[in-house]
């Protein structure tokens, strides 16, 4: 207990990394991957991987919701945009690549963009603006998607549509396990995430992959202990599914965002921006709920879009197999003034993180 | 905004399906409870306006105070 409240105590992280470099004595390259732009941020800031040995990687996952946004989906808000319809969405969105152009430069071109805090800022939105048309373009992994569905739920007035994209992370995981030539050898996995999933998701990976998974928080504390604890369960051979951060993350999860998630969304195939086609990893309404579907609203269908610009190798970053650093544009012609792609864009993309922290 | 990110915050009061919740240090704001169920006095995790999940008392007590340290530490930089 007393443990778990110094989050940020150098000598106990100094005591820790020594473990984990202890534990990774005699062993090859330890590849351990995160899928979470706050833990590419704890990592980062506190400069982690500086206190790790040689060969222990920690790897950035597609742990931004906003960077694997695909062209296409964009490219719908933009249309709607364009056509008079207000888009909301959170603000990390604006700048995010469509095939041609973002938000922000539909919102300069004169369409009504606006930034929410929350989908119950869009919801009050559209009440305000009765004799106009509103849609809410809903992004975000698992910690996101439960407060799109109570609106949802709510029945938000007759003026007001979704643009559901939100995507769920144990696919995506999956994804990574079976990719040839990654092998990874285990996974932190994102602690808000798991606040409303739990921890069954995930034990897939331990059973069917043997690949240990430990759920962790985001004090610089809790990544090295998770590094640790997986350190121990590789040491020992023995894949296993460890939960780090109890403070908040229940072995069952939230249920009641589960049930309200289970009433209002359906899981489909989805794409993501870099990986491609991922397997029921994206939501999208059910039936009852279609009514709220800015697609058949607006009978809108982008199939494909323009996800990387020349150049650009968000999906190589993304994945994991190249370092922001070991990208051509990496500030040089992308840079958070002026990002080229998704990951520069948001403060949870990987390439932003690096270039504002510095790689540690 | 962070997507991943959630705070703790106190419960101060409770109207239907809003609260009010603390912060730390009095930064208040309204967030929907729907996804928990909850009492004025709980700790809740406030992620984009919604309580996703209720923390441990004591526990949260820390990580607030915790917050409010980084909260300091980076208003000093800026001044600098």
């Amino acid at each position: 207990m007393a443990q778990r409240l110094r989050f940020k105590d150098p000598i106990l992280a100094k005591r820790v990394a020594s473990e984990i470099r202890r534990l990774s004595e005699g062993k090859g390259t330890v590849k351990i991957c995160h899928v979470c732009g706050t833990h590419e941020w704890t990592i980062n800031h506190y400069g982690l991987r500086s206190l790790l040995p040689k060969n222990v990687e920690v790897i950035a996952g597609p742990g931004c919701p906003v960077c694997i946004v695909p062209a296409s989906e964009i490219d719908e808000a933009v249309q709607l945009a364009s056509k008079g319809v207000i888009v909301t969405c959170f603000g990390d969105l604006l700048r995010v690549p469509g095939s041609t152009t973002s938000l922000l430069d539909a919102k300069a071109e004169g369409a009504d963009v606006r930034v929410v805090y929350s989908v119950s800022d869009a919801v009050k939105m559209s009440f305000e603006e009765a004799a106009k048309e509103l849609v809410f373009l809903a992004v975000g992994f698992e910690t996101t998607s439960p407060s799109t569905a109570v609106e949802i739920l709510n029945k938000p007035p007759e003026n007001m549509s979704f643009l559901v994209s939100h995507r769920l992370i144990p696919p995506a995981m999956e994804m990574l396990v079976e990719m040839t030539g990654f092998s990874l050898n285990g996974f932190i996995a994102p602690g808000h995430v798991s606040t409303i999933i739990g921890l069954k998701p995930y034990e897939i990976f331990p059973r069917k992959y043997a690949m240990p998974v430990v759920v962790a928080g985001f004090e610089p504390l809790d990544v090295l202990i998770s590094i640790y604890m997986l350190m121990k369960q590789l040491d020992r051979n023995k894949p296993d599914l460890e939960n780090e951060y109890t403070l908040a993350v229940q072995p069952e999860g939230n249920p009641k965002a589960q049930k309200i998630m289970d009433e209002v969304f359906e899981i489909a195939d989805g794409k993501w921006r870099g990986l491609g086609n991922i397997p029921s990893s994206k939501l999208s309404l059910k039936r009852k709920y279609k009514t709220f579907d800015a697609h058949l609203r607006y009978g809108l269908g982008i199939e494909d879009g323009l996800d990387l610009k020349p150049g650009c190798c968000c999906h190589l970053v993304v994945t994991g197999r190249i370092k922001p650093t070991e990208c051509p544009l990496f500030l040089k012609d992308c840079t958070p003034q002026k990002p080229v792609g998704a990951c520069m864009v948001s403060t949870e993309g990987t390439c932003q993180i690096w270039a504002t922290a510095g790689s540690s | 905004m962070k997507m991943c990110l959630a705070i703790p915050a106190k419960i101060v009061s409770i109207k239907e399906s809003i609260a009010c919740v603390d912060f730390g240090e009095g930064v208040t704001r309204d967030v929907n409870v729907t996804l928990v169920d909850v009492k004025v006095g709980d700790y809740v995790l406030v992620h984009a306006g919604y309580a996703i999940q209720v923390l441990d008392k004591t526990e949260a007590r820390e990580t607030i105070k915790l917050w409010n340290q980084v909260f300091e530490t980076e208003t000093q930089n800026s001044k600098k």
